[in-house]
Formats: C-alpha cells, structure tokens, sequence
C-alpha cells in the first residue's frame, strides 16, 4: 500500500484526529495526527489484516526553531506487506503530552524515554517514564532549541572558562 | 668492602631502597582500564599482541585497588565524573593517573557544545601524563608509559610527604 492509501484509511476511520498529509518537504511522505490518538493509530495500524505493521523502526523527539510546538515522529514499517508509514505529531512546549505506544511496540520503551530525558515530551501511559541517558537531578531539556546550559553540575564547570 | 670482601663472589649488588623500590614499582605499571570511548580501543589494541604492553610490565586490571595507574581513555561526561572521582579515591597509593586522548585532556570535540561532557579529567583528578591525539595510537600511550616510568625512578616514595 502507498502512503497516501494508509492516510486516506486512516482519514475516514478516525476523522479529524488524522489533520494532514506532507508530502513535501519531508523526506518520507508523512501523516500528521493528534497527539491524544496516536496510540489507538499505531495499534490500529498493527493489528489490522490489510496494515501490519509490526516494526516501529524509529521513534523521535524533535525541536524545529526553539519556539513553535514539539513533536514526535514515527517511523512504521511492515515486515510482512514491505511498506512504509511516517507519523507526526505535535505538542505544546509548556506541557507536552504524548500517548504512549510502549505497550504496544516494545522498541518504543526507551525511544520514549529519550525523547523524555532530551526534549521533556511526556508520554502517557509509559510504563517507567525516567530519564534514560542523564541524572535524574539533571535540570532541563538539553536538546531542546532554547536549553541554556547551567553554569555548574554538581560542583563541576560546564562550559569551559577561555 | 672488609669483612665481607670475596665471600659472595660477583651475586651482590648494592644500590638505595628508593632505587630497588623505583626499579620494581616502575616495571609493573598495572594499569586500570577506564576505556570510555574510541580511545579505549587503541588501548585494547596497545595491550594485544601486536605492541604487547606487557613487555614493560603494564598489564590491565578491572579493580581499582589492584592498580598503579589509571589510564582515563575517553570522552568523561559528567555522569561518569562522580563515577571517576570515586574509583580514583579506591585506588591504592602511590597512584598516578594518565589522560589518554583529546577528551578526557580538555574536552576534546566537545569543547563548545558539549552540555554533558567535562573539559579535562583534570578537573577532578590530578593528571601525571597527558597524551595527546584522537585518538593517540598506541605507540602513542607507550610513550606516555614510558615517560610515567621516568618519572617514577625519580620519586622519594619513603620520604614523608609535605602536607
């Protein structure tokens, strides 16, 4: 099935949950849904006969400019049926909430927590949502576009003194 | 020599303590193996057979308390600094510490965007030696044993240390 295919279903099964399609712009043709539904999509998009899509190749959290909303991307594939579906889908930066898919694909378990640890994107639902990569008593999101690094970590300097 | 003149024929050496103990402390370098990143694989292959370490008595050890030297090989991020600071603290004296590679001299690649990387071990740890490259070949980390040598056959380790 062609990406446009997998949207179009997508589109009259869950209606305005599923906002647009981009096409271009982007490397891999990508549906873009509400946040919320995600998780009720990815299991939809596994468990139906004409899908299957049993791999979650990619799960990231993403940073455009420091200033617009977050968001997440997923990167499905089919190892059955050999095709590809993208999805994306935004959040806001003050309280950014995601659904979990990590009950779902297993693979999302620690791509959830990075994308937690790096960008402060919650995921709802998440079995263990930690940090994954820094302290727990590390303070803010260090890839987000406007992170400014502390001055100090635990008594050691950060930025270099020139 | 008097009295005892001719009696043990040629099997008597006389030298000082320091000397005996330099000679000996300096030919079994026993180096912890704290390989953080690419850097430890040049010192895996420094240890392996090709430049074979152990030709100068320099074997790697896996605790702290059976080490003479640890040799920080790699990028230091300030999660594993604590880490670091605590196993350099349960190493035995007389210790020394050799910085092996761009990272862990000052930060290496990470010098200006690096939120989670240490600029220099140095920070934490005193540093005896540091070796310069990125990584440094292995010949490279044999001079850098070599120089540590040098510098143990100069020390006073029975002298009272001043505070």
């Amino acid at each position: 099935m062609t990406e446009q295919e997998i949207y179009a279903d997508l589109s009259k099964k869950f209606g305005d949950k599923v906002i647009e399609f981009m096409e271009e712009g982007t490397q891999n043709p990508t549906a873009v849904v509400d946040p919320a539904s995600v998780a009720k999509m990815v299991t939809y998009l596994k468990d139906d006969e004409r899908f299957q899509f049993d791999s979650l190749m990619n799960l990231a959290g993403h940073d455009a400019d420091g200033e617009s909303e977050l968001s997440v991307i997923y990167h499905l594939f089919s190892t059955e049926l050999k095709h590809y579906i993208t999805l994306k889908t935004f959040t806001s930066r003050a309280e950014p909430k995601v659904a979990s898919v990590a009950n779902i694909h297993r693979t999302a378990d620690w791509h959830e927590r990075e994308a937690f640890d790096l960008y402060g994107i919650n995921f709802e639902g998440h079995p263990d949502l930690k940090r994954i990569l820094l302290e727990d008593d590390w303070e803010g999101y260090p890839l987000r576009k406007d992170y400014v690094p502390a001055e100090f970590y635990r008594g050691m300097r950060i930025e270099k003194v020139k | 020599m008097g009295a005892l003149n001719h009696k043990f024929n040629e099997n008597i050496l006389i030298t000082s303590l320091d000397k005996l103990l330099n000679w000996s402390r300096s030919g079994s370098e026993w180096y912890f193996q704290f390989g953080l990143a690419c850097c430890a694989i040049e010192m895996m292959s420094a240890a392996a057979a090709r430049h074979d370490l152990e030709r100068f008595g320099a074997m790697p050890r896996s605790s702290p308390r059976q080490a003479d030297v640890m040799i920080v090989a790699g990028t230091v991020t300030l999660k594993m600094a604590t880490r670091v600071k605590r196993l350099y603290e349960q190493m035995a004296e007389p210790k020394y510490v050799i910085s092996m590679g761009s990272c862990s001299n000052s930060g290496g690649p990470y010098w200006q965007h690096g939120y989670h990387v240490l600029k220099g071990v140095d920070q934490i740890i005193p540093v005896d030696i540091y070796i310069p490259g990125c990584p440094p070949r292995p010949e490279a980390l044999i001079e850098g044993l070599m120089h540590l040598q040098k510098k143990m056959r100069e020390e006073h380790i029975l002298e009272k240390k001043e505070d």
